[in-house]
């Protein structure tokens, strides 16, 4: 992989203002010829890491390798790297030729050269014959394909392309998709896509860099992303699924949804983990005959499959699944699930950190997630801020605040609260675990 | 109160009637009659036979072009730093430039002329200096604000896109900025160099003569002349039409596409 590494990114952090942290020591080494989609929600620093690489923001720490020689401070115009823009930004007084052949006329290429790279590029797009239109007689499509062709033109060693398909309709997007990939395989230049819709991300791309709040979460084939997330956050991220708060039981065996499961992974009995099943992994079956029971709350038609509810038994876990055959609602069914279409991961328990003064003392404090709960009464709780990301998780929210202080805790809670609510944090004191601060103890 | 549509109407055309079309037509109607009322063409052969009409027409169009263009130099740099904020506070520094506008521009020009007496000893010493400082001075902020508004409208990313693609900042400003802000730029120098044209309170200051169009004008009606003052007023506005007109044709092309587009 090193030797035909074209760009690395070392240890890249960047900070707006002095405290608001878009990138957050993010490590990553991309092949040539490869195409790499960043993707996230937006604010996850997807769109700072591409301004970064193009040239656009300098990062405040770390470095960008690029063939090995550290670029991180060069401007845009010295890097062999081109930019397909979010808005296009084409240059409304220079008609499609004009525009095209900007990079090449500063490159005071002779004019004939010019001109044949300028026609080629347009064939490659598909809108030959263009040369003399204005870009504003252009649609949305076109202006978009002339975009990469001025990319392009320039036959860059990386082509970023920043959420290009974003102002497109669904139909004209699934083409574009399409027609980038076959762009991608005949030009053999390396891509670097940025974009928020994991339906995309998974068509498109070689590898996938899952990024939320300025971390890398994952990376990997899309195949891998999809059904071995390393976390919560991406499993929910990356198509619809189910999560499920469970224990192991034994070396294969695994506690949820009140039930006893075998499954691949082994993890030593007793560990909290959390089992990950896509609604397609579940088979439905008559009452009686599978391991789940549950009673049918929805399901609507969805073209190639029915997207059903079922409340299990207990009446406390919605699960989504998706099947070929309609049921009713009100319906008593069976659920069962392979071993090989679950994935349980670990429950992480240990990020729930904050500094906090006690008897003179700042202290390191910790609490678990299902102790705490949250109040929009901002005077109830001990810590205060904004939720940042929920994922559903069959009987309970799983909330991510992001508090006053700058610390990311989590919290489970079982009622709806909203991305962005203003919220205070309630742990009972007892709950509370204490350690003394490592380095400098007393105030 | 609320006045219905027609009524609003009437009074609006009422003013227009009285306080446009109206001395339009008496301006005209001296500047194509005699003193017992007939009409003649003589005044107007007399406009272009008279060498002292003609020089001051020249001398205008000289001292117009002047200021202009060093308006346009002192306020596109200006505009530019404004509008890229490469200052810390670009809506005070803009303020700067533009409340002096709020003060009576004879105030303004006495100012000046106080400033520049003492700097140049007597202000009569340069006369053609300080017609065009003053001039300057007068009209810089027509020039400044719809330049600053122009390159205010330019989408950031095309500055970032033609780094992208291998400018450098000259090569970006020649090829991008300052096309982009042509529209702002056009409507400064017409905004200054028209009012510098017929200007007659800064030369009437800073010269104490009558070698511009406007005092040219006032000239022959201090002595009651009303036909031949009537008709420099034709001529000009007759010019002042038809550089309107040559400006013109750029914003119907504007127009044109504006419409193919919303199509």
């Amino acid at each position: 992989m090193t030797e035909n590494c074209i760009i690395e990114l070392k240890n890249i952090s960047k900070t707006f203002d002095g405290d608001t942290v878009a990138v957050d020591g993010v490590n990553l080494k991309i092949r040539q010829g490869e195409f790499v989609t960043l993707l996230g929600p937006s604010g996850c620093g997807k769109t700072t890491i591409l301004r970064m690489l193009g040239g656009f923001e300098v990062p405040t720490t770390g470095e960008i390798l690029l063939n090995g020689k550290n670029i991180a401070e060069l401007p845009p115009n010295e890097r062999p790297i081109n930019t397909v823009f979010q808005k296009y930004a084409l240059f409304p007084n220079m008609n499609v030729y004009e525009n095209i052949a900007f990079g090449l006329k500063l490159k005071k290429l002779p004019k004939p050269e010019v001109e044949k790279k300028v026609r080629r590029v347009l064939e490659l797009v598909d809108l030959e014959g263009f040369e003399q239109r204005k870009i504003t007689t252009l649609s949305g499509g076109q202006q978009q394909r002339i975009a990469i062709a001025r990319a392009i033109v320039n036959e860059p060693q990386i082509l970023l392309l920043d959420e290009p398909l974003g102002a497109l309709d669904y139909k004209m997007r699934r083409e574009m998709q399409l027609e980038l990939l076959t762009m991608h395989k005949e030009l053999g230049m390396t891509f670097i896509f940025v974009t928020h819709d994991q339906e995309e991300a998974l068509t498109m791309s070689d590898r996938i860099v899952v990024l939320s709040q300025g971390k890398i979460q994952q990376v990997g084939r899309p195949e891998d992303i999809y059904h071995i997330p390393r976390n919560a956050f991406v499993a929910d991220f990356i198509g619809e699924t189910n999560i499920f708060h469970g224990r192991m039981t034994g070396s294969r065996q695994v506690n949820f949804l009140g039930k006893d499961f075998s499954c691949s992974e082994a993890y030593p009995a007793g560990t909290e983990v959390e089992v990950v099943i896509r609604p397609e992994a579940f088979d439905v079956c008559a009452p009686c005959t599978g391991m789940i029971s549950g009673e049918v709350i929805s399901c609507v038609f969805k073209g190639t499959y029915y997207e059903i509810s079922v409340l299990d038994e207990d009446g406390k876990n919605e699960i989504m699944i998706y099947d070929k055959k309609a049921l009713k609602p009100g319906e008593k069914t069976d659920l069962s699930v392979q071993p090989k279409n679950m994935h349980v991961m670990l429950y992480d328990t240990h990020k729930n950190h904050f500094a906090m003064e006690r008897d003179g003392v700042l202290m390191d404090a910790y609490f678990s997630p299902w102790d705490a709960r949250l109040s929009d009464d901002a005077e109830e709780g001990s810590l205060r801020g904004n939720i940042v990301s929920i994922i559903y998780k069959g009987d309970h929210y799983s909330y991510t605040v992001h508090t006053e202080e700058g610390d990311d805790l989590f919290v489970n809670d079982e009622y709806l609260w909203n991305t962005g609510d203003y919220v205070s944090i309630v742990i009972p004191a007892s709950k509370i675990e204490y350690n003394r601060m490592e380095g400098e103890g007393a105030l | 109160m609320k006045l219905p549509g027609k009524a609003f109407n009437i009074i609006y055309m009422v003013f227009l009637l009285l306080l446009v079309v109206l001395p339009l037509v008496i301006v005209l109607y001296y500047a194509f009659t005699d003193g017992s009322g007939h009409f003649t063409w003589e005044n107007f052969f007399l406009f272009f036979s008279n060498s002292r009409t003609l020089a001051t027409l020249f001398y205008s169009l000289v001292i117009a072009l002047i200021t202009t263009a060093v308006a346009l130099f002192l306020a596109y740099p200006t505009a530019y730093i404004l509008a890229q904020r490469m200052v810390k506070n670009p809506a005070l520094w803009l303020m700067v430039f533009v409340t002096p506008m709020w003060i009576n521009s004879v105030l303004r020009l006495t100012a000046l002329k106080e400033i520049l007496s003492a700097i140049e000893g007597n202000i009569a010493y340069y006369p053609f200096l300080n017609t065009i400082l003053g001039m300057t001075y007068d009209f810089l902020p027509f020039m400044i604000m719809p330049i600053y508004n122009s390159l205010i409208q330019i989408d950031p990313s095309l500055l970032e896109a033609a780094s992208d693609l291998g400018a450098r900042q000259k090569d970006t400003l020649l090829r991008v900025i300052i096309p982009l802000s042509m529209p702002g730029i056009i409507s400064g120098v017409t905004m200054v160099f028209l009012p510098a044209m017929t200007n007659y309170v800064v030369l009437d200051m800073m010269y104490n003569g009558t070698f511009i169009m406007g005092s040219l004008i006032g000239s022959y009606f201090n002595s009651y002349d009303w036909h031949n003052g009537s008709m420099i007023s034709a001529v000009l506005l007759l010019l002042i039409f038809v550089m309107t007109m040559v400006d013109n044709p750029k914003r119907k092309d504007v127009k044109r596409q504006k419409a193919e587009v919303t199509e």
